[in-house]
């Protein structure tokens, strides 16, 4: 193993302790002005350098979003976001396109060893390429000379737009439109960056795909925005990992994630989120509302959802396949740890409309503390779906009595060839478990995470390995606490 | 070794054992016979740490150090083991993985370095091969469908691997075939050293023809009422425990 490897693991390693990722660095912010108005469409839309048909895209979802109310069907109760008291674009000042990582500031850097994800090793270790998002503007952008050999474009997408307009205009709000909820809306007016990423035809992307976002300004909403379109017959991985600074006002996240997949297309997109959850209390914590889908729109495409929910005040997340082309593969890999007042509203949809098409369910969900967490999922087989197959799988595992744990499955069938299965179940972690992991000598929380790491094991072996190992940390450090 | 002096144990407040008192020396192997009910699992529960078995009176003393005073993973990496009568299924951990966690958290306990996944598989694979153990059985879940006698012998392989002082075994010959009870014997007898203390926990005499134990101690509503050498487990099977039991009410 290489030095570089080493040092991760070792960080990796202290990540073990606590959450202790509540530190604010001291950059200067630039900010547009607080609240929500035309003005500020235009303030981000000219700061970006966008061209007029981005500007009027934006503008056109900011009049609908005026219409819209804020969905309230989800299992989770928050205090009213008010939309005027917030900040829509906050910037490092300093922090222009960077050539190379000498070029960053170095308190960045500092804050992602911090972290535990630094740059320099991340380059060294298995190949991973980082666009890291810090705030709102791309800081760094590493591996692009290998990956422009393979063909693949992978930049922010603020780049991308001003670079590849042609493939943007044709894939942007082609997933998710515009008009296709409250949050998803709000992010089509206001967001201020995320990536872009074009694997050509045939090409297996030559690495993993790996951005790290982080929340730093007070006040400021993160409206991520990605776009990922895999051309006929190729190949791509995606990791996003998540981490906020500790603070008191509640943060807004409203992300959205587009994947378009065509014809013998395969993109897998792994997730790992360990936002600010709010203290012991309930206090404080990020309020994360994404809209995250995959289009297979090609024959024979498939994507793949692996997702381990650790973090956030509120998680509202369904991230869900459209299943157009015949013959496509949809599968939806998640874990959901809510502990304290954690609240988890995530789930998917299978959406059946090619024939042989196939999707496959597995979610985990642990509940915690006075944490309530629901799976909502939809399985819906259109009439010309024939032989759709889905297999639903909903764990849910209950640490303590004061927790709630509540599946919502929506099955929709309209073609009399479809077979969907559904299963559930809901455990408690029982003391006879506990106590002969103790005899053995492994203390209480350890245990805790060893068992629940056993629960989750059919997710966890989806995620990659570079992230497999933090993930199993973060599953033990979101339980601290949780048991005796 | 282990010094229990008038010991009284309650769950949920009811008392289960009344003034027991025990003692056995390093190098002994102690077996405690008694009918069902007679509280010989509270004790080994009592001895282990869990919770829910409160200490009302008397004390425990292991190696000099009151035992109540130690958490139970403490007493664990302290070198007391408790092969359970029945050992837990934990769906998803495979067993290699939970023999590792708890190998390399009694030795961080003891102040040791962790051992890395290879030398963890060496050391089972040497003691695996005697209590058929099988590579397979290693990589299944923790118990998950194993049977009666898989179970056991996983147990005996854990005491193996830890090495403890005190060997606490309850009822390890329940549901144990003839065959498998004499491949279970042979484990624990080949840990017999003079530096070992054992605690033989058990309803029927049988499984004594094959771990002969130097003292019988025979435990009825919660006391001791009888104790002798080995031969008092056949006068036990000879006479059942109403005999014994009675003569001493």
């Amino acid at each position: 193993m290489s030095s570089a490897a080493r040092e991760t693991k070792k960080q990796v390693a202290e990540i073990g302790e606590k959450y202790k990722y509540g530190f604010v660095t001291d950059i200067e912010m630039e900010r547009a002005a607080k609240g929500l108005s035309e003005d500020t469409v235009r303030y981000i839309s000219a700061k970006k350098g966008e061209p007029d048909w981005m500007l009027e895209w934006r503008l056109g979802a900011f009049a609908r979003w005026r219409q819209m109310r804020e969905p309230d069907w989800a299992r989770v109760h928050y205090p009213k976001i008010d939309y005027q008291d917030a900040y829509y674009y906050a910037a490092p000042k300093s922090t222009p396109q960077k050539q190379s990582l000498d070029e960053v500031d170095p308190k960045l850097l500092e804050t992602y060893n911090k972290l535990g994800i630094p740059l320099h090793e991340q380059m060294a270790l298995a190949g991973v390429a980082v666009d890291a998002v810090f705030d709102s503007v791309s800081v760094a952008t590493t591996f692009k000379e290998k990956l422009n050999e393979a063909g693949v474009i992978f930049c922010p997408i603020s780049e991308a737009i001003r670079t590849h307009p042609e493939l943007v205009r044709k894939y942007l709000g082609s997933v998710v439109p515009v008009t296709d909820n409250f949050f998803a809306t709000l992010n089509s007016a206001v967001f201020s960056d995320g990536s872009f990423v074009y694997i050509p035809k045939g090409v297996r992307c030559p690495m993993e795909l790996s951005t790290y976002f982080r929340i730093n300004a007070s006040e400021t909403g993160q409206f991520e925005r990605t776009l990922i379109i895999a051309d006929e017959g190729s190949y791509v991985s995606y990791l996003e990992g998540c981490t906020a600074p500790k603070r008191d006002e509640n943060q807004l996240h409203a992300a959205v994630v587009e994947l378009v997949a065509l014809e013998g297309a395969e993109i897998k997109y792994s997730t790992v989120q360990n936002w600010y959850p709010g203290d012991e209390n309930g206090t404080g914590g990020i309020y994360n509302f994404v809209t995250k889908r995959g289009d297979c729109r090609g024959d024979r495409s498939k994507i793949s959802w692996t997702q381990v929910e650790t973090g956030s005040a509120i998680t509202w997340k369904y991230p869900s396949c459209i299943l157009r082309g015949d013959d496509t593969v949809g599968e939806f890999y998640s874990i959901a740890i809510a502990n304290n007042f954690q609240q988890a509203d995530t789930g998917t949809k299978m959406i059946h409309l090619g024939k042989n098409t196939r999707s496959r369910i597995i979610s985990k969900g642990i509940s915690a503390g006075k944490a309530q967490n629901t799976y909502r999922g939809l399985v819906s087989v259109h009439p010309k779906a024939a032989n759709a197959r889905n297999y639903t799988q909903c764990d849910s595992l209950l640490i303590g009595g004061k927790c709630g744990a509540h599946t919502v499955p929506y099955i929709e069938s309209r073609n009399p060839t479809a077979r969907v299965e559904h299963e559930a179940t809901t455990s408690k972690i029982a003391e006879d478990q506990l106590f002969y992991c103790l005899q053995r000598g492994i203390p209480q929380e350890e245990a805790v995470a060893l068992i629940v790491n056993g629960f989750c094991k059919e997710v966890l072996q989806q995620l990659p390995m570079e992230f497999a190992v933090e993930a199993q940390k973060l599953v033990g450090i979101s339980l601290e606490g949780s048991v005796g | 070794m282990l010094e229990i002096k008038n010991l009284h144990v309650a769950v949920d407040g009811k008392e289960i054992l009344k003034g027991l008192s025990l003692t056995i020396e390093a190098g002994q192997v102690h077996a405690i016979m008694g009918p069902n009910g007679s509280g010989k699992s509270t004790l080994s529960y009592v001895l282990a740490g869990r919770d829910g078995y409160e200490i009302t009176e008397g004390r425990i003393l292991f190696r000099g150090e009151d035992l109540a005073a130690m958490k139970t993973e403490e007493r664990a990496a302290k070198g007391i083991f408790l092969a359970m009568q029945y050992p837990v299924e934990i769906p998803g951990v495979t067993t290699l993985t939970f023999l590792k966690t708890a190998l390399n958290a009694q030795r961080r306990a003891r102040g040791e370095s962790d051992l890395d996944a290879m030398s963890v598989l060496k050391l089972v694979r040497k003691k695996a091969a005697a209590l058929k153990v099988s590579e397979e059985m290693l990589k299944r879940a923790l118990n998950v469908g194993f049977s009666g006698g898989e179970k056991k012998r996983l147990e005996i392989l854990q005491m193996e691997l830890f090495e403890p002082k005190l060997a606490i075994l309850d009822e390890t010959d329940s549901g144990l075939d003839i065959d498998a009870l004499k491949l279970v014997a042979e484990g624990v007898n080949a840990m017999r050293t003079p530096e070992r203390a054992m605690l033989v926990i058990t309803h029927y005499q049988r499984l004594l023809d094959y771990i002969v134990p130097d003292r019988i101690h025979v435990l009825a509503r919660g006391r001791i009422v009888a104790e002798g050498g080995k031969e008092l487990a056949h006068e036990l099977e000879a006479k059942g425990y109403e005999h014994i039991v009675g003569k001493a009410a």
